[in-house]
């Protein structure tokens, strides 16, 4: 995670075009916010050495995956469904590229979570459960099996596998150029204050 | 073909639109605190940019805060409300910081000064941001590179989710409560069946829920994985509004009810999704795991992974009950907590200190039971009707306002393998502080269970 260059539509965040690398098989659903950074990590008020707190509490678990030798190094995270529920916290994201993740699989994500990855350039690739459970047993039975995420021809690759994607086009857009979204939004600060023009005149004001 | 609510109150804010790109959509209020608000502040500055609109924009310090009168001991929570402090002075953003009258859950405070009204899109960087949505605008809960973008130019992308209406016909038996609803519901759909669609809760049951037990509903649609919760404004929510701080007055008043009215879903709009669900058949609800989906009936049992047809849930629940420590028969009446925790801003509002205090009223509770106000305001309306006293009497511990033991942020949490009873929204692993185990209930389960030491519904008593 680069922010190198805030100024208007310039790149804040790695662009994301191809990736290969090797899987950690999480066999676990509904990993919630909650276990992948814990609140007391929450409060940093800077944006780095959130990796420390990635899934904390599993990990003291001598026996939980993380810890396995074998998958030290691993970038892609391979999990059950309903990964990335609950807190709107984006410290998850941030400790799971910190810890040196660049893609997360699986069948389902919270819809915050998805969001958030996309603005910092962490892959959140939807596959079909029996698709993801086939590559969680091919990296269980060799750790250093290699997956490749393509985000220019929306596949993974990894062995005898190969499955298609689906991301919209202006987030993959967005993600294979490194965007920041806030300067492409300028762009159209004149369409902001028109509309600001238009609003009703009761909507309430703080001051 | 008509519209649904959630496509009316959308269309209304787009600010721009293009083939192949996501809406810009305006922001109407801007709710902040001192957790997901740090590291945006600094991205502004990192880019000399401004906060475009501070005027729609409002901040409170509630996760961190201790609830008991006093400084933040723990440097590191109280650097981070120090942080909000100086953002907020510098970018010229109105504060209410621990101990101002206006203090409190930053979900409970945008309702109670009619900042939150119908039709308004609010984004927070807290996912309950749903709770806005009862009074039938989108609200929704963003992450900090969001919270940023908003700040810098009022506006967000986003792809309009599909709709979902959770038709709840009938009524709720005495006794069974808006929490009691949202549970059951959530056990119902699951924590992703409601994902990428915005919900709106329809029927009978709902228009006869009040403003504060809507507020419930909508604020655990996140559980459900909603992107946000609404129900169409009426009477109840006008009534609720009117002479409220920030509600419109004189002429004004009168042209947004006008236009609030028409705040409704079309009788020939097309949902993409419609759950049924019948409120007459509904009890107290209780979850035994470790999402909000797993839950049941308090009158029954600790289910047995193997109730579980799918084999993903069925390994969730297997995991669920090793890390509760419960046994798979077991009546759920027969556990056991060791403390009660009622306030957040699930059911930390003044209609559910009141149900709480109605049944420890004249009765001694048995466990380390809190109560925690949602907002200062929630406390002072609460002690003006001598609820503290209620209360203190029975044993129980009053607060003063904060998320408290809703998450392991600030002094209040449980220990390891303690068990509580939770009015919160959360039964995550470790959610109210590292092995903690969590039962979600009503504020009314939850004051009984305080009295027998076991989940206990108040007709129990
Ligand atoms: S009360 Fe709980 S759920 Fe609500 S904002 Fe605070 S921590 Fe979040």
């Amino acid at each position: 995670m680069t922010r190198t260059d805030l100024s208007e539509g310039k790149i804040i965040m790695d662009a994301f075009t191809t990736h290969t690398g090797r899987a950690v098989p999480l066999r676990r659903s509904n990993v919630d916010t909650d276990q992948i950074i814990p609140a007391v990590w929450l409060k940093q008020v800077s944006r780095t050495g959130f990796e420390r707190g990635l899934f904390a509490a599993w990990r003291e678990d001598p026996s939980f995956v993380l810890n396995d030798p074998a998958y030290a190094g691993a970038t892609i995270l391979v999990s059950g469904p309903d990964f990335g529920t609950g807190s709107s916290r984006e410290h998850a994201v941030w400790a799971l590229q910190q810890y040196g993740f660049r893609v997360v699989i699986s069948s389902r994500f919270g819809d915050i979570f998805r969001n958030n990855s996309t603005k910092m350039g962490l892959l959140p690739v939807v596959l079909p459960e029996e698709v993801v459970e086939r590559l969680q047993s091919a990296a269980e039975s060799d750790p250093a099996l290699e997956i490749t995420v393509d985000l220019e021809s929306r596949q993974v690759r990894a062995g005898d596998i190969e499955v298609s994607f689906e991301i919209d086009d202006y987030t993959r857009w967005r993600l294979l150029e490194g965007l920041d979204d806030i300067g492409l939004t300028l762009r159209h600060a004149d369409a902001i204050g028109e509309y600001e023009n238009g609003r009703q005149p009761w909507l309430p004001t703080t001051v | 073909m008509g519209r649904t609510l959630a496509e009316k109150v959308w269309e209304q804010h787009v600010v721009r639109r293009a083939e192949g790109e996501p809406d810009l959509l305006y922001i109407d209020l801007h709710l902040i605190h001192e957790v997901t608000s740090p590291q945006a502040f600094d991205g502004l500055r990192l880019s000399g940019r401004t906060v475009r609109r501070p005027d729609l924009t409002i901040a409170t310090e509630d996760h961190n805060v201790p609830t008991v009168l006093g400084p933040i001991s723990d440097p590191v929570s109280r650097a981070q409300v120090e942080t909000l402090r100086k953002n907020a002075a510098e970018f010229g953003v109105r504060l209410h910081p621990m101990g101002d009258a206006g203090q409190g859950v930053v979900h409970i405070i945008g309702p109670q000064f009619g900042l939150t009204q119908p039709g308004m899109t609010i984004v927070c960087g807290d996912s309950h941001t749903s709770t806005h949505g009862a009074f039938g605008g989108i609200a929704f809960g963003i992450g900090t590179s969001e919270v940023e973008h908003v700040l810098a130019t009022q506006t967000l992308p986003a792809y309009r989710p599909k709709t979902m209406a959770i038709e709840v016909e009938g009524e709720l038996p005495v006794g069974v409560t808006a929490k009691d609803l949202i549970l059951a519901i959530i056990a119902k759909i699951g924590t992703g069946g409601g994902q990428g669609h915005i919900v709106e809760y329809r029927g009978e049951a709902i228009r006869k829920l009040s403003m504060e037990g809507r507020m419930t509903v909508c604020n655990m649609s996140i559980e459900a994985g909603a992107r946000a919760g609404m129900i169409a404004p009426d009477e109840t929510t006008f009534e609720y509004l009117r002479g409220r701080p920030h509600a419109p007055t004189g002429a004004a008043w009168d042209q947004a009810v006008e236009y609030w009215k028409s705040l409704r879903t079309d009788d020939d709009a097309e949902f993409d999704t419609v759950v049924t669900i019948d409120a007459s058949t509904l009890t107290p609800f209780v979850t035994w795991g470790t999402n909000p989906g797993q839950g049941a009936p308090l009158g029954s049992v600790v289910p047995s992974p193997g109730d579980f047809a799918d084999p993903v849930q069925r390994s969730a629940a297997e995991r669920a009950l090793e890390y509760m420590g419960l046994t798979a028969g077991t009546p759920l009446r027969d556990i056991q907590v060791d403390t009660v925790f009622v306030g957040s801003c699930t059911n930390g509002r003044l209609e559910d200190l009141r149900a709480a205090a109605e049944i420890v009223r004249g009765r001694k509770v048995v466990t380390r039971t809190l109560v925690v106000p949602g907002s200062m305001q929630v406390k002072k309306a609460a002690e003006a009707e001598g609820l503290h006293e209620v209360f203190k009497a029975a044993g129980a511990e009053w607060r003063e306002a904060g998320c408290s033991m809703c998450l392991g942020m600030n002094p209040d949490t449980l220990k390891p393998g303690e068990r509580s009873a939770s009015t919160s929204n959360r039964n995550f692993e470790g959610r109210q502080g590292k092995g903690g185990r969590t039962h979600l209930v009503s504020p009314q389960v939850a004051a009984a269970t305080a009295v027998t030491g076991r989940l206990t519904a108040p007709a129990d008593l």
